[in-house]
């Protein structure tokens, strides 16, 4: 076997090995997909595996009318774009004049965040600091304490920084304040950094869980993940009634219908996601840089 | 340039960092302040400042008491193990990508491997459920249908430490390869036509140029994930994990959460998160340390 027919098997192989595990990560969606499609009866005998039996859009009817699933979509919506406005903005507020060198007091404000990046009082003084504000149960327990990541912010100023210093200049020439300058040089300079961290905090504040646990009790304050959860939980206890042989599964909801609700709170992700991956992948190589 | 003349100059920049500073102070110093509950007998009624000084009997409680030990051994294997599978699997995949000549493959094979890491831990544990539970889950389905028993993927402790290594590797080993694939981008194509022409094989084109030249970013990452040792995430070990599994899936953070706000002992909860955050805190600086010594960079 000469060396271009190594090449060839070589090309072969692996791309069929990469095929394979192209396959892998989707086997899950796929399979959770069919879940919802399906009867009752094909999943509760086992049928169900890669496609539906005995299709039906059920499931989907009951989780589209389901109000409190529509509310708890509304209210995600809401908190996620909310949160993602008021990060930036602080996030843009601090990274200008930090990215000053000469600004007096620089050093002592950057020493004053970085520090928040390796020692943290945990979540129970956290616990406690929401609640002493009295905003546990509302919207802004969800909001205020991630406001500002130390890390995202770094990367926020190293790029203002290489916004070069003369375009800056000779808008101060021309009178121009500091906050002309921000508003009308270096955001939109900066809009493909702040697209793209905008785009993590928002897929964080999206995907976030442990604080809504944590702060949120009131049903109609419930985000999607919370709202999840309960399905899920509810999905593990049936499997270990069922193991234990206890008789509980008429009490618990349609697989299928638990699927659906998966599969709804999956979709706005997978919606955005193709379009936004370049923002994605660059947000990773200015960390990467920076690192 | 005196003082008056100075802040009239520059008062907009200091103005905009009034908000930001005050969110420092408030959420992130206001926690640092709340520590020292760790050394009261804090009840919400008395407050931070009214509770009673109690110095430091929770430390002895909680470092009398066997859960303590149980979760820190299981946060340290979990994170161990997850380690050892889960950190060469983005390497692979990076270099059998890079390989790839077909460009619209690859470019679509990245998309589709990437998607999992968007994916919330609420999600992913409830596909992991239809997927790996006992009674309907997909896998049982097939293994049952060849005549073997069903397989307690998730309510047997080994089986499930197996299951929580696997979901970790599909939700991470895809979006892993970006930092490889950006490192490769810098690679010189014509080292690779160099080797070609001296007859070097693919597979030894990929051990001695493709493998050396993304050593310097195996090493930072190893010792980053060295660092973090001891802060695991809430989210994992609390979604994929259940009461059956206890034994293997509770650790520190769940812990705090259980022992804080489930229980309501909210002093002995910060005790072990003030123990989390210190240790933690000495291994991120000694990865660093090692990260200098090694490899002349700091990670910081």
């Amino acid at each position: 076997m000469n060396a271009r027919q190594g090449g060839r098997l070589f090309d072969t192989v692996n791309m069929i090995i990469l095929f394979l595990l192209v396959l892998l990560c989707l086997a899950p969606f796929v399979h959770i997909i069919a879940i919802s499609l399906s009867s009752t009866r094909a999943i509760n005998s086992g049928e169900v595996s890669l496609l539906p039996i005995g299709l039906n859009w059920n499931s989907y009817k009951q989780v589209i009318t389901d109000m409190s699933m529509i509310k708890s979509l509304g209210f995600t919506v809401l908190l996620t774009v909310l949160f993602t406005v008021f990060c930036m903005t602080m996030s843009l507020a601090a990274a200008y004049p930090l990215s000053k060198m000469k600004l007096k007091g620089r050093k002592f404000v950057m020493f004053f965040i970085i520090i928040t990046m390796f020692f943290s009082g945990g979540i129970i003084p956290e616990y406690i600091l929401v609640r002493n504000l009295h905003i546990l149960d509302s919207i802004w327990a969800l909001v205020l304490p991630g406001l500002i990541s130390p890390f995202y912010l770094i990367i926020l100023i190293t790029f203002i920084q290489n916004i070069p210093d003369s375009l800056e200049e000779s808008a101060e020439i021309d009178g121009s304040s500091y906050f002309r300058s921000l508003f009308s040089l270096i955001i939109p300079l900066s809009m493909p950094v702040i697209a793209t961290l905008s785009l993590f905090y928002a897929v964080g504040r999206w995907n976030g869980f442990q604080d809504t646990l944590m702060y949120i009790t009131s049903p109609e304050l419930y985000p999607l993940q919370l709202k999840l959860y309960q399905l899920v939980q509810n999905n593990m206890v049936s499997d270990l009634m069922q193991l234990e042989g206890a008789n509980g599964t008429q009490l618990l909801q349609p697989e299928s219908l638990k699927a659906a609700s998966v599969i709804f709170a999956t979709v706005p992700i997978l919606l955005v996601y193709p379009w936004l991956q370049r923002y994605f992948v660059n947000g990773v190589m200015l960390g990467a840089v920076k690192g | 340039m005196n003082a008056t003349r100075y802040i009239r100059r520059y008062w907009q920049l200091y103005a905009l960092l009034v908000l930001p500073v005050l969110y420092f102070a408030i959420f992130k110093y206001g926690p640092m302040y709340g520590v020292i509950i760790a050394f009261k007998d804090f009840n919400f009624f008395q407050g931070i400042n009214g509770s009673k000084w109690i110095g430091f009997d929770a430390f002895r409680e909680v470092f009398a008491m066997r859960d303590f030990y149980k979760t820190l051994r299981n946060t340290l294997m979990l994170n161990l193990l997850d380690l050892i599978v889960s950190f060469p699997a983005p390497l692979f995949i990076a270099i059998m990508l890079y390989e790839l000549r077909t460009a619209w493959f690859r470019k679509l094979s990245q998309t589709i491997l990437y998607i999992p890491h968007f994916i919330s831990w609420i999600i992913i544990g409830g596909i992991a459920y239809q997927v790996f539970g006992t009674q309907s889950g997909m896998l049982n389905n097939i293994i049952t249908s060849f005549g073997f028993d069903a397989v307690p993927f998730l309510t047997n402790k080994s089986y499930w430490l197996i299951t929580y290594l696997a979901i970790g590797v599909w939700q991470s080993a895809g979006w892993g390869t970006i930092i490889y694939l950006a490192a490769l981008t810098g690679l010189n194509r014509e080292l690779f036509e160099a080797a070609e022409v001296d007859g070097a094989g693919r597979m030894r084109r990929i051990w001695s140029i493709t493998l050396p030249s993304l050593k310097p970013t195996i090493v930072t990452l190893l010792i980053i994930n060295i660092g973090h040792m001891i802060s695991i995430g809430f989210d994992r070990p609390y979604i994929i994990g259940n009461t059956t599994v206890r034994e293997y899936s509770d650790v520190l953070s769940t812990f705090v959460y259980r022992v804080g706000l489930e229980s309501g002992q909210y002093t002995l909860a910060t005790v072990v998160g003030l123990f989390q955050a210190v240790v933690g805190l000495v291994f991120v600086l000694g990865s660093n340390y090692v990260s200098k010594k090694l490899a002349d960079q700091s990670i910081l």
